[in-house]
């Protein structure tokens, strides 16, 4: 294994043009790269997604309010979730997957690097054909407009009649390429983990985070799949005029929730397996032991792979299904909270003894501890079908999915940016920053989305354009949209911190936390090649083995 | 450095991996798997549900010759890899071009079928909900069939002009799996609309 790169000045030189650094940049097939552009897009998008949640609260802050027009309420939170789903969760997290695996299992690139490049090029332009719309919308007879049918997009709101011009078309299309692209990165995921591991990397041996991404990648095989069909059938239905959704020709519109949600549902495990992948490396490294349970947790992890496939319908209580559906879909649902509670005693394991260093990683990672752990209650209550019954379409629905999306997920995110910001960059963060975003993000986030769970047990319906006065719902809605003041200054914090740091941070070695998986082992940021010497190893933590020769892990 | 995580060479030769092409063409058929899947569920889920005629025990006869067709393709494509395994070169470009053959074959009869059911039927993608799922579903799989002909054909340009060799044959055994695969989903299809659906 080695710890210094090969210098290579001739082919990094620093007075490269600027057309030739995009050149280089949009051509590349480097995964670091690939890597950082998925998490770039991903930024950008999260910014705008950001921006038109803001929007959204601001019209709900106060009774009668009309900030936008009804209409154009209704677009924002159709781009707002397909937005953040599609276009800021996946490929952030496809970002760091590119970017991490590789160097965590000793490898030089991803299996098939073109193929890699091409997925990321596909969700970008996806991203780009669904903001199109704006332009396109009416088909550019000079007005555009957003698709404004929801995020789920339910029949028979997307057919012809319900949807004219083509803004429906620009959502379609758009999740059609970006699910293409989905695919491809999914592909590229497990045959590089499987196929690309360092010798004496065995299953057994490979860091958390890289069997937590195979188990991402083989569900997205079977979870954008349906989606993807389903669009099929949807744009056959708006272009060739097809009867699929068409209730009028016999079709059916359960049949486009039951296809949605069978993506849907397990989707949310897509995201939020990354998401404890990111967990389970940064809470051993700040507690300095190494992670409790380790074969558990693979197990767990495909467990709720498994599982998940099997809850979609609980997102359809109120459709009128039978009474044994719905006992199988709660009690599935419930099933999988039992995988997903025993990760959390394990990383509580790990953090139990060690010695705690309370960086900024470490905070978020424990933001996501509590947030995940309420926001898996409130599933286990709505996965009750009486009680369903009552809250279904309410914002307690909504407060219980922004919950995970923003209370677990954005949370380990924020941990990942900051734990492997030294990598990518080779330059030190603001610690001091770092914790203000945590503490005002913290702060922000449960003013928001503690008491959006109010109103929604007060009866206000999820999607709603306004309110009357009266009802309860004024002082709760105000709380919330000052939340996202506070989410928004944290960002900003956060966006600055990095990008400042970017340039003028303090220069890190290899290994600025003392870590143990192989990425901290080559330079920071590292070479294209990654490692000059293809690395061997012997045990879960082949960086402790080398540091500690005297003490060398337990060989598994 | 230390160089006391550095294993003992032996592990190095030991250290064999499966290889990338075969698990990314898996992972691509499962993904199309799930694909077909939901085509099939939607086929089987709307038979019956037809509001206005014609409907598949009217219109539609079973392709015997064309599923003979596509089903030895698959015997054919294996015999040209166990000829290239044997350095036949001869047999392979010949057995490879025959696989091409009977695909296009299959791709001929299809069309054939669907110019019958739009032009003496009349039945088109709009016409009702059976010709909606009908074309859907086996047009997926004819759009399977001309990817994979268009992939045979150039194999066999490059074998015409003697250009694969011994040490190909590992790619071409991923081409084969895809092609396996769509023999595979045309039982499958074969046996939801010309057999359970009529």
């Amino acid at each position: 294994m080695s710890t210094e790169s090969i210098v290579l000045t001739a082919v990094q030189d620093a007075s490269r043009s600027w057309s030739a650094i995009v050149h280089g940049w949009i051509t590349t097939v480097d995964h670091k790269r690939i890597g950082i552009l998925y998490i770039v897009l991903a930024l950008v998008f999260l910014v705008i997604g950001g921006m038109e949640a803001t929007i959204l609260r601001i019209q709900l802050i106060v009774p009668h309010n009309h900030f936008v027009s009804p209409q154009f309420f209704n677009q924002m939170f159709t781009m707002h979730g397909t937005t953040m789903i599609f276009f800021v969760a996946m490929p952030i997290l496809f970002g760091f997957g590119n970017y991490l695996i590789p160097l965590m299992i000793g490898a030089r690139d991803m299996a098939f690097p073109r193929v890699n490049a091409w997925s990321f090029w596909l969700t970008a332009f996806g991203g780009m054909l669904l903001y199109f719309s704006f332009i396109g919308g009416y088909g550019l007879y000079g007005a555009g407009a957003a698709p404004d049918v929801g995020w789920f997009a339910y029949a028979p709101l997307t057919a012809p009649a319900f949807s004219v011009g083509h803004s429906t078309d620009f959502w379609t299309l758009g999740l059609l390429v970006s699910g293409i692209g989905s695919i491809g990165a999914a592909v590229n995921f497990v045959a590089t983990i499987l196929c690309m591991r360092c010798p004496g990397m065995s299953l057994g041996r490979m860091p958390l985070l890289v069997w937590l991404n195979l188990v991402m990648g083989s569900m997205v095989l079977f979870v954008i799949s349906p989606l993807t069909a389903a669009q099929i059938m949807l744009a056959v239905d708006r272009f060739l005029g097809g009867h699929f959704f068409d209730t009028q020709a016999g079709g059916s519109a359960v049949l486009w929730m039951h296809f949605f949600w069978i993506f849907g549902h397990p989707e949310v495990y897509v995201l939020v397996i990354p998401a404890f992948a990111f967990i389970s490396e940064i809470v051993p490294v700040f507690s300095r032991k190494p992670i409790f349970g380790y074969p558990i947790m693979v197990a767990a992890t495909v467990g709720i792979g498994f599982v998940s496939f099997g809850v979609w319908a609980h997102h359809m209580f109120t459709v009128g299904m039978n009474s044994y559906a719905n006992s199988f879909f709660a009690l599935t649902t419930m099933v999988v909270g039992v995988p997903t509670g025993i990760k959390i005693f394990n990383w509580i394991g790990t953090m139990w003894g060690g010695q705690l260093q309370f960086k900024t990683p470490l905070l978020f990672c424990i933001g996501f501890l509590f947030q995940f752990l309420i926001a898996g209650l409130t599933g286990i209550m709505l996965a009750c079908t009486p009680f369903n019954w009552q809250l279904s379409g309410s914002y307690f629905v909504v407060a219980h999915f922004h919950y995970v999306i923003v209370g677990a997920i954005l949370f380990a995110l924020f941990g990942a940016f900051y734990y492997w910001f030294p990598k990518m960059s080779g330059r030190m963060y603001n610690e001091t920053l770092g914790k203000l975003h945590f503490w005002l993000f913290v702060i922000g986030f449960h003013l928001t989305f503690d008491f959006m769970h109010i109103p929604g047990l007060l009866g206000m319906p999820r999607r709603i354009y306004t309110y009357e006065p009266g009802r309860g719902w004024e002082l709760w809605n105000l709380i919330c949209t000052i939340g996202v003041f506070f989410q928004g200054i944290a960002v900003l914090i956060f966006v600055a911190n990095l990008v400042r740091s970017w340039f003028v941070g303090k220069l890190v070695g290899n290994d600025p936390w003392d870590a143990w998986t192989l990425e901290w082992s080559t330079s920071s940021p590292p070479p294209e090649y990654n490692f000059a010497e293809i690395p061997v190893v012997s045990s879960r933590r082949p960086l402790w083995d080398l540091k500690h020769p005297e003490d060398p892990d337990l060989d598994v | 450095m230390s160089s006391a995580t550095l294993a003992p060479s032996t592990l190095e030769s030991k250290w064999v991996l499966p290889s990338r092409g075969h698990v990314g063409m898996l992972c691509l058929i499962a993904a199309e798997s799930a694909i077909f899947i939901i085509f099939v569920v939607a086929y089987i889920f709307y038979l019956g549900k037809n509001v206005s005629g014609p409907g598949p025990k009217d219109v539609l006869e079973v392709p015997i010759f064309a599923t003979i067709c596509l089903l030895s393709s698959s015997i054919t494509i294996h015999f040209a890899l166990s000829a290239i395994r044997r350095e036949k070169l001869g047999a392979f470009a010949l057995w490879w071009f025959i696989t091409f053959a009977l695909g296009f074959i299959f791709l001929v009869e299809t069309g054939i079928e669907w110019y019958r059911l739009i032009y003496h039927h009349g039945l088109t993608i709009s016409t009702n909900l059976f010709g909606t799922t009908y074309y859907s579903l086996v047009g997926l799989h004819a759009s399977h069939v001309t990817v994979g002909l268009v992939l045979l054909l150039t194999v066999s340009i490059f074998a015409l002009l003697g250009k694969v060799r011994r040490e190909h044959e590992p790619r071409l055994d991923v081409l084969a799996y895809y092609w396996h695969f769509v023999d595979a989903v045309w039982v499958v299809v074969f046996t939801v609309v010309y057999i359970v659906g009529r």
